[in-house]
């Protein structure tokens, strides 16, 4: 059964000023053992998406259906929610300073998860505390798991973060910009860190990033969202090799190059992120859309004329833009 | 540690010197003569020169300066000739009015300004945090509007007010207790929680309205950081995100705020002990300073700032106790 299933998920927020309508129609999948990247800029749903999975939103109107190893979650009870959380699927949040309490020792904080979901002893769940820290490569997990987050670097903060999230041996880890926050060399380690829990405990993995650079590292496959809907979805190599969508497209454009002549300016994408307040109507990105650009009348229609969903348009790869799809 | 408190000490030490000088200037520039006030009115010059004389009123301020700090830790002997008093350790002269130590004056009134303090801060803790808490957790509804609406209406209420209604409602109209009369803890237990009821409702009103909204900011505020989405991510029970993960932080400033009251309240709430004719320390400055009893308000005055100043001290070390993030290694 696949672990994680979730069909025309959407997330609206009421506002003073109106109704955000942060992630509308999103659909996509993760199997044990697989890892999918979701990547976009900030403000196009990536973040919400996963707190929606998590069922962490207070006050926020999700609808559509999350299905855990086929267990519907939304609309379900509180509890059978809560149960789920924290025991069969994790999350790592970005910034670990925050994340973590500042009042209670690292130690103290996963053996509090560990408690709750197996009714665990103080010291069973501090003794299993301390072998995740080790898990996760914190030396001296003994004598560490008695500290504070302020007395840990930002890098082993983030395996703290991990570790806490592993404490329960769950079956999918969301992690939410796991490594924004680290420099580059402890980024690896933390990626390389999930890559091989992945692989030795068959776990399914959602990373949410704006680093394309993440993505090649660690993803199997690939959502990239744009103003709260998915604009294209496709295996890891595809999607670097032969992207569909003008947005992707852009997206990887603007990638500084090592091999570019000297001098050139790097690409942008013209335009700004769109107001989730008033989206653009139809396709949320034909504002700054190359191809609507060029495109005739008629032509511009298609792009106005509602919202596009995903359309498989080759084994594996889809693509929302109504223009560009089987042969680019 | 240890280095810390000596750091500390010495700062509440120099602090303490400086608000000590500050006040003493302002009583030598007042134009109220010292050796008048103690001698009487109708006292004939020649008197009023040779008790100026004895009280060292003519040396420069800095010598009378130095001989007042010197005298708090060391005492004095006061006066000349035949009329020479041994002023004991801790010194602060003696009341004009009474004639009694400044000490044992207010040592007299200080059980009675720290009953009502104390007291007081019981019920507005209890009805403050109740109402914040509530209020936070229940952000936007009826209750939460109707809790802010009467606090900033509580908050709003002067204490003389407040004060003049319980005593008219209660002891004019119902008729429930007699009017209180301040009865010793040691004394009479329960006599003493009677007549401080009133008092201590009073006083606690306003600071329970205060305490109230800033309980509700806070808790909003922490329920709103990233580690209580992480508790909640866990998979906790929301009672404990809230009870544990919310509420310890929540609450770290109200035990600042705590701390710095409690400090002012101990060496009197002027308003409430004057209206309900407590006898603390609050009432004493009151009558001291109507009757310019320099040495009395002189004493209050320091009192007060050693008593807000320490207080200041034990809220960092309660901080330090809470928040491992203040600890100085």
């Amino acid at each position: 059964m696949t672990l994680l299933e979730v069909n025309d998920l959407a997330v609206e927020f009421n506002t003073a000023e109106g109704t955000v309508q942060a992630v509308k129609g999103i659909d996509f999948a993760v199997e044990r053992g697989r890892t999918l990247g979701i990547v976009g800029e900030s403000g196009s749903g990536k973040s919400v998406t996963s707190l929606a999975v998590m069922g962490l939103h207070r006050g926020a109107k999700v609808t559509g259906s999350v299905r855990f190893d086929g267990t519907e979650l939304i609309g379900a009870p509180d509890e059978t929610v809560r149960k789920l959380r924290g025991r069969r699927m994790a999350m790592v949040f970005q910034d670990a300073l925050t994340a973590l309490h500042p009042y209670f020792t690292i130690g103290d904080q996963i053996a509090e998860a560990h408690r709750e979901h197996h009714g665990s002893s103080r010291k069973e769940s501090w003794a299993r505390a301390v072998e995740v820290l080790g898990d996760v490569g914190i030396p001296e997990p003994a004598r560490r798991a008695g500290e504070y987050p302020h007395q840990f670097s930002g890098g082993m903060r983030q395996r703290a973060m991990i570790a806490l999230a592993l404490s329960c041996e769950p079956d999918l880890i969301i992690a939410d910009e796991p490594t924004t926050a680290l420099d580059v060399t402890v980024q690896a380690q933390v990626l390389d860190l999930l890559m091989r829990l992945k692989e030795e405990r068959g776990l399914g993995i959602i990373v949410i990033t704006h680093d394309l650079g993440v993505i090649a590292r660690v993803a199997d496959e690939v959502l990239v969202m744009y103003g709260g809907s998915a604009v294209e979805q496709a295996p890891a190599d595809t999607l670097f090799t032969s992207p569909r969508h003008p947005y992707t497209r852009g997206l990887l454009d603007s990638l500084p190059r090592l091999d570019a002549a000297d001098g050139e300016p790097l690409h942008a994408i013209p335009g700004n992120p769109p107001s989730l307040l008033a989206p653009p109507a139809g396709c949320v990105f034909h504002p700054r859309c190359p191809v609507y650009a060029a495109a005739d009348t008629g032509q511009r229609e298609l792009c106005t004329a509602g919202r596009p969903k995903l359309r498989l348009v080759a084994s594996e790869h889809r693509n929302a833009c109504v223009h560009l799809g089987e042969t680019a | 540690m240890t280095g810390f408190l000596i750091r500390r000490l010495f700062g509440i030490a120099v602090t303490l010197l400086v608000v000590c000088a500050v006040t003493f200037c302002i009583f030598y520039l007042l134009p109220s003569d010292p050796a008048v006030q103690f001698c009487g009115k109708d006292c004939p010059p020649d008197r009023v020169a040779q008790v100026r004389q004895q009280m060292g009123l003519n040396a420069p301020l800095i010598v009378q300066f130095g001989r007042y700090v010197l005298a708090i830790f060391a005492g004095r002997s006061m006066g000349t000739g035949n009329y020479v008093v041994q002023c004991h350790f801790p010194c602060f002269g003696y009341s004009f009015q009474s004639g009694r130590p400044v000490w044992d004056l207010m040592m007299d009134r200080l059980p009675t300004s720290a009953s009502l303090a104390i007291g007081a801060a019981v019920i507005w803790l209890l009805l403050g945090l109740a109402a914040g808490v509530l209020s936070a957790l229940r952000k936007n509804t009826w209750i939460d509007r109707t809790v802010m609406v009467g606090t900033i209406g509580m908050a709003a209420l002067p204490v003389y007010f407040t004060a003049m209604i319980l005593l008219y409602v209660v002891v004019a109209v119902l008729g429930l207790m007699p009017y209180p009369r301040y009865v010793a803890f040691t004394d009479d237990p329960v006599g003493w929680f009677q007549n401080l009821l009133l008092p201590w409702v009073t006083l606690a009103l306003t600071f329970a309205a205060i305490y109230a909204r800033m309980t509700r900011s806070s808790v909003i505020e922490t329920l709103a950081e990233p580690y209580v989405r992480t508790a909640r991510a866990k998979g906790l029970p929301e009672r404990r995100v809230v009870g544990r993960h919310g509420l310890r932080p929540a609450l770290t400033p109200i035990a600042t705020m705590l701390g710095m009251d409690l400090g002012g309240l101990l060496a009197g709430a002027l308003i409430t002990e004057s209206l309900f004719g407590l006898p603390g320390v609050g009432k004493l400055f009151a009558d001291s300073l109507a009757k310019s009893d320099q040495p009395v308000v002189m004493g209050i005055t320091l009192l007060a700032s050693f008593f807000i100043i320490m207080s200041n001290l034990v809220v960092d070390l309660v901080y330090a106790w809470i928040d491992p993030r203040a600890r100085v290694s």
